[in-house]
């Protein structure tokens, strides 16, 4: 299984614990992420407005690089800007055309638009994948926290159910872990709120970290660097039961035995070579 | 040639305020064959059909044209005139030119020569018109009512009182409907079965009335007056002239299926009656949850029938009847609201569709009439209805206002307060919509007195949390995000068509709008009648509605089936389509295509050299057909002739029209 691969720019920097990880878990797995040359920014934001065709440039680019093979993401972000804009280009000759244009480029950008997840669920498969766990994460009780990115608009990221997902869950699940449930696990983590409304932030990423913990969960996993960034630094966990942020490829790395820091958190440092 | 007289209308100003009349006539004068032409204010007045009918005998004119509205609104007026005159009726021909030409122009030098030109091909049409004749048709004196809830009860009921036999084919084992499963009734708060059950007992009882319940209609052959149908009665196992309904079987029978007329909130026997006033008070089986027919043992039932009625070997019976009108009245069905997943509907016993909620109300219900919560029987003091689950939704469910939720809500509040004194409801709607006597008064009353905190807005989510249900939702009128934690969420999920209503739609040869709803002849005019003569519709299977509007829906086509079953004869159509067989290749195409299985094959013998030629050709029998013309164009060899519109009078029509512009 071969794959382009856009990492986005949160992945070297403040998110690189997630690229490590998928990268060392998807070699185990015999899945090739090949990066794209001189990537550039997926867009960051993807425009409110459907005339405001500038912000697709990036996007766009990033699609024809990709040259009409299955282009992977990692960052919910990202791979959010990159598959709504496939969307739009596909729907909107008008805007297509206008884009293309002024990138002058040939436009192949007609390739899947795939985030990991997709490719372990759709590609591997979940059964495979459980066959390649090393170390299974028995008596880890695992919560998924999805956000908005990954799933809605649902029609456009045909990623899964919007109100029941389960795709995390199947992972969690595969991966040897008790899956544990939060009804706001689908819920807003609060996004740049943190940075301009930051009560209103806290408020969101208490009220999911509150009932991830009555639920039961250690562990909430999430794909998105921002939630995971608002989930750690919003709340006032003062005096309530510890409860672990990780990148979904960071439990799925420590269940094929490889390095990462929530193997790390768990007292297992010293099976984990440093490195 | 002919005499043609050609008579315009200015319909006030809606012809004449874009149509110059004057030119208009002075044109007409100059038709092939027109030796009359006229004008008048108002040709639908008396007075506009008398300048027609002295026309005609002053002038003594053998063909007339008339421009006015569409054929659709006034053809049968003017064909009237004609023939007060001595005319046939089909010799006269309408030029729309109000619909057609002055109603979509503005410009009157454009209208105009337009006006002319449709009248100039109307002219030449009409020239080429041939005198028909209607055939008289008989009609069966019997009606057959689709569906035994309360609209086809009310239509039998007055059917049955005008003195003529109807049938009512109910699908499930007992009559009753959607009525039947309602504890009380908005406005009044009348309990529903109480003034259901004495008109279900009529019924039974009327000597017109003949209940064909745990039955279906398998097939509608035939035409106003005479509709043959087969009506499949379904095997109940049980034989209901032995049967007493003393109802020892459904006591001593050990298995039991999800009951569908208490929501599958609680379960029923396999033999069973679906509630306590069932009428006919005759249980069945129902097969697939049944221990005998899925196993082969058990037979309990059998052993404990005192007068042994139950017969596991009965087959489905068809009956095949004749039948003058038809009511169609098969009613509603809920949306099941799965589709939106935010409500969490069917993860959770707690949040409940209104129709359920309904249940939980009633004495016979699954809880006993006990208003509890499904999940621990504990009384709810906190309730939140949402509105519109599915209704007004563009994007996702209807377009549609399902109308009888806003009031059905009001009544289940207060019938909340009046059962758990304690209890507090919530209401998230878009728009209350309270049309109706007494309708707004009540829900006002519901608002005021009984503490029903009513907000607009919208749900967004709904899950459980620790022992109640967090409801999480709007209210747009002061932004603010809203947090309810509930004991009970009741969604008033929308009044959907039947599911079977298109296959139904198509058994019977009536058409439907895109949601299934069977459509009515003219939303305003014709509200009981279809497209199809002869068949009516009544209740909540033409669009959502309230029990006195589908009451008087009912009554109303009623009185159509009556009058209809009270000619003698009736006259059919008389442009219908005629083969012409010496030309007919017998391909058929036509008989594939004719909607009302006017066309089969015959076979005819024509002389060929020195013999004998046998070959199978089309033939239109005239009383069926109703002059749609689809055979007529879907012939090969132009072989079929639509009486009143052949070939050569459409070309006639478009070559006044094209050549002499």
């Amino acid at each position: 299984m071969r794959y382009r691969y856009f990492p986005g720019c949160t992945l070297k920097g403040q998110a690189k614990s997630m690229e490590d990880t998928t990268l060392a878990a998807a070699k185990a797995m015999g899945i090739e992420l090949e990066e794209l040359s001189e990537w550039q920014c997926c867009g960051a934001v993807y425009p409110l407005y459907e005339d405001e065709l500038i912000s697709l440039l990036s996007p766009v680019r990033t699609l024809a690089a990709a040259e009409g093979e299955p282009l992977v993401s990692l960052c919910a972000a990202c791979h959010h800007v990159l598959k709504r804009a496939q969307e739009l280009m596909q729907r909107n000759e008008d805007a297509r055309k206008k884009v293309t244009d002024h990138l002058e480029v040939e436009y192949a950008g007609e390739g899947r638009v795939l985030h990991f997840l997709e490719v372990l669920r759709d590609d591997l498969g979940f059964d495979k994948l459980k066959e390649m766990v090393k170390k299974p994460l028995e008596g880890k009780k695992v919560a998924a926290y999805y956000g908005c990115l990954l799933l809605r608009p649902s029609k456009v990221m045909q990623f899964d159910d919007p109100e029941n997902p389960t795709i995390m869950e199947d992972m969690i699940r595969a991966l040897g872990a008790e899956v544990v449930k939060s009804p706001y696990r689908t819920e807003c983590c609060g996004a740049y709120l943190s940075v301009t409304e930051e009560g209103v932030a806290a408020d969101t990423v208490q009220r999911i970290l509150d009932s991830a913990r009555r639920a039961g969960a250690e562990i909430l996993v999430t794909a998105c660097p921002l939630c995971r960034y608002n989930l750690e630094n919003c709340a006032d966990n003062e005096g309530k039961t510890p409860i672990k942020v990780y990148y979904f490829s960071e439990i799925l790395a420590e269940a094929m035995g490889l390095p990462s820091e929530s193997a790390q958190d768990r007292g297992t440092k010293e099976e984990v070579p440093q490195g | 040639m002919p005499r043609t007289g050609v008579f315009i209308c200015h319909c006030g100003t809606n012809i004449a305020g874009t149509v110059d009349i004057d030119k208009t006539v002075e044109a007409s004068r100059n038709f092939p064959g027109v030796v009359h032409a006229d004008e008048y204010r108002y040709l639908c007045s008396e007075m506009g059909q008398d300048i027609i009918t002295k026309a005609i005998k002053e002038n003594d004119l053998d063909r007339v044209v008339v421009g006015t509205c569409s054929p659709r609104m006034h053809e049968n007026t003017f064909r009237k005139a004609a023939a007060e005159a001595g005319l046939n009726p089909y010799l006269l021909e309408v030029a729309n030119i109000r619909e057609h030409c002055s109603w979509v122009h503005k410009d009157m030098e454009e209208a105009t020569p337009k006006a002319i030109a449709l009248l100039r091909a109307a002219a030449a049409k009409a020239a080429l018109n041939e005198a028909l004749e209607a055939p008289r048709l008989d009609v069966e004196k019997r009606a057959l009512v689709i569906g035994g809830g309360i609209a086809g009860i009310q239509a039998a009921l007055d059917i049955a009182e005008a003195g003529y036999e109807v049938d009512i084919v109910e699908k499930d084992p007992s009559i009753g409907g959607r009525m039947a499963q309602l504890e009380k009734t908005f406005p009044t708060l009348d309990c529903s079965a109480c003034i259901l059950t004495p008109k279900m007992v009529e019924a039974a009882q009327h000597p017109n009335i003949n209940l064909l319940t745990y039955s279906e209609v398998d097939e509608v052959k035939g035409f106003v007056g005479q509709f043959d149908v087969k009506i499949r009665q379904k095997a109940r196992y049980v034989d209901p002239v032995k049967c007493t309904g003393c109802g020892i079987c459904w006591e001593k029978c050990p298995s039991k299926a999800p009951s569908e007329f208490e929501m599958g909130l609680s379960k029923r026997k396999s033999i069973y009656v679906p509630f306590a006033q069932a009428v006919p008070m005759v249980p069945v089986i129902d097969r697939d949850s049944c221990l005998y027919f899925r196993k082969g043992r058990c037979q309990i039932c059998e052993k404990e029938c005192p007068p042994q009625a139950i017969d596991y070997e009965q087959q489905d019976e068809i009956i095949e009847r004749r039948y003058g009108a038809i009511v169609v009245a098969t009613g509603f069905d809920q949306l099941d609201p799965t589709i939106y997943g935010e409500y969490g509907y069917g993860q959770h016993p707690d949040i409940l569709t209104g129709l359920e909620f309904e249940r939980i109300f009633n004495a016979s219900g699954p809880t006993g009439g006990k208003v509890v919560k499904l999940s621990d029987g504990k009384p709810p003091k906190k309730v939140v209805f949402i509105q519109c689950i599915g209704s007004r939704d563009k994007a996702r469910g209807m377009n549609y206002c399902s109308k009888i939720c806003c009031m059905y809500t009001a009544k289940q509040a207060i019938l909340l307060k009046e059962k758990v004194p304690d209890a507090k409801s919530y209401v998230f709607y878009i728009d209350v919509r309270t049309g109706g006597k007494g309708y707004e008064e009540f829900q006002r009353r519901a608002a005021e007195e009984h503490d029903v905190a009513y907000m607009r807005g919208q749900v967004g989510k709904i899950f459980p949390e620790d022992d109640h249900l967090v409801v999480r939702g709007i209210d747009s009128l002061t932004n603010r995000n809203i947090e309810i934690k509930a004991d009970m969420v009741v969604l008033a999920a929308a009044t959907v068509a039947r599911g079977d209503a298109p296959e139904l739609g198509r058994l019977v040869g009536i058409n439907s709008d895109s949601y299934h709803f069977f459509n009515e002849a003219h939303p305003k005019l014709k509200p009981v009648e279809t497209h199809t003569a002869g068949i009516f519709i009544a209740g909540a299977c033409q669009a959502p509605k309230d029990i006195p509007e589908t009451v008087s829906q009912a009554s109303a086509a009623a009185v159509k089936a009556i009058g209809l079953l009270s000619k003698e004869k009736l006259q059919g159509e008389a442009c219908t389509a005629e083969v012409i067989q010496s030309d007919c290749s017998g391909c058929l195409n036509c008989e594939a295509i004719c909607p009302y299985t006017a066309i089969t094959p015959v076979e005819i013998e024509e002389r060929y050299k020195d013999g004998v030629l046998k070959r199978t050709v089309a033939e239109v029998n005239p009383a069926l057909c109703q002059g749609c013309g689809s055979c007529a164009v879907t012939c090969r060899s132009g072989s079929i002739n639509l009486k009143g519109f052949s070939n050569d009078q459409i070309m006639a029509e478009v070559d006044a029209i094209c050549l002499q512009r």
